[in-house]
């Protein structure tokens, strides 16, 4: 969780313009999410997003995935990893250690996102890391028309389950996994409300094995000039 | 046909207790139900929400409207929505067009939204302008 993080470039960031705005993809809504906020007390917006609606504005299919956006409102960097990468899927799943290189290759990537950053904060548009408009619309996804089916069906799924629904809503989040099999959001939230005791229950064997079925594929995919 | 009561998710809305037939998979619902719940009128011209009036061909008529109901699944249809039911829990949901989002995204405008932190305040992308906005995701699964 990089809530501790975003608290320390806000701390460093703040005063210069510069504010994350965090949303937690919990569809278990405060009871899920609440924890993690109350031990990294943030001091920038931190909200909960149980429809996963800024996920659909955004095409956003993991976390951590985060837009820079200027001063104006404008978009400057697409969804992208926020200095994740996928040095994790090294992790020894009975030991749950990583190799030291993997550690070095994680902590590289993440001070390198919070460098391009501070390189954004210092220069504005002037920053190398502050996309032109051609780049950003290059490197950007939109959905077609399975994708927002996904959606549509991730919404349905959402609503049964907030009505006390879970075994029905289950079927609407299959197909929302099936019609967009990209989307570790839809998976990992179906499989967390699937078995809501276990703190484990979205990075368990399912979790594994999907990640596993990736093959040469990449969970995060890299972001060019970070 | 029988008029049940469904809940319509429609946007970033839920409506419920709409009076509606159900025939297959198309959704039948009255003029005033549909205007409420979704912003579209049918009209001579075709279906109107605002200024925008999308035509209905006089040959595929009955599919849109017929004695004082009109179809909502076939006007998702011709819109690119997608529209997804489940007839147990009597719930139709009706998504975003691909089209729609793609223009909105494209725009490069960042969407607004309003969401509530732990103590139930709201929090707005929009109160935030004039900065340099680090948007985030995370979850706690």
């Amino acid at each position: 969780m990089d809530l501790p993080v975003w608290q320390a470039m806000y701390e460093e960031l703040g005063a210069k313009g510069f504010v994350p705005f965090a949303v937690a993809f919990d569809s278990a809504g405060k009871v899920a999410a609440e924890p993690w906020i109350a031990a990294a007390k943030p001091a920038y917006p931190c909200v909960i997003d149980m429809r996963h609606i800024v996920a659909e504005l955004y095409d956003m299919v993991n976390v951590p995935t985060a837009v820079w956006i200027d001063e104006r409102g404008r978009i400057v960097r697409p969804s992208e990893s926020a200095g994740a990468t996928d040095a994790f899927r090294t992790l020894d799943r009975k030991t749950f250690t990583m190799p030291e290189e993997s550690m070095k290759e994680m902590q590289a990537k993440r001070l390198a996102y919070q460098d391009a950053i501070r390189d954004w904060v210092a220069n504005g548009a002037a920053s190398r890391f502050a996309l032109a408009e051609a780049e950003v619309l290059r490197r950007m996804h939109t959905p077609d028309d399975n994708q927002v089916r996904a959606s549509a069906n991730f919404r349905l799924g959402e609503y049964l389950h907030e009505c006390g629904f879970p075994e029905a809503a289950q079927k609407y989040f299959d197909a929302a996994r099936r019609l967009r099999p990209e989307s570790w959001n839809y998976k990992r939230q179906a499989m967390s409300l699937k078995d809501p005791t276990n703190p484990l229950s979205a990075s368990g064997p399912e979790f594994w094995n999907a990640v596993d079925e990736l093959g040469d594929k990449k969970y995060y995919p890299p972001v060019e000039d970070i | 046909m029988a008029e049940i009561s469904i809940n319509l998710i429609y946007g970033d809305r839920v409506v419920p207790g709409l009076a509606a037939e159900v025939r297959g998979a198309q959704l039948w619902l009255r003029g005033e139900d549909l205007e409420r719940a979704t912003g579209w009128t049918f009209k001579p011209e075709g279906f109107c929400k605002g200024a925008v009036c999308i035509p209905v061909p006089p040959a595929r008529a009955a599919e849109f409207a017929h004695g004082g109901r009109y179809n909502l699944a076939a006007l998702a249809g011709i819109l690119g929505q997608p529209i997804v039911a489940d007839e147990e829990h009597r719930t139709w949901c009706v998504g975003e067009a691909a089209a729609e989002r793609a223009r909105t995204l494209r725009s490069l405008e960042a969407p607004d939204f309003s969401l509530p932190d732990v103590a139930g305040r709201m929090h707005s992308l929009s109160e935030y302008r004039g900065k340099k906005v680090l948007l985030v995701s995370w979850a706690s699964w």
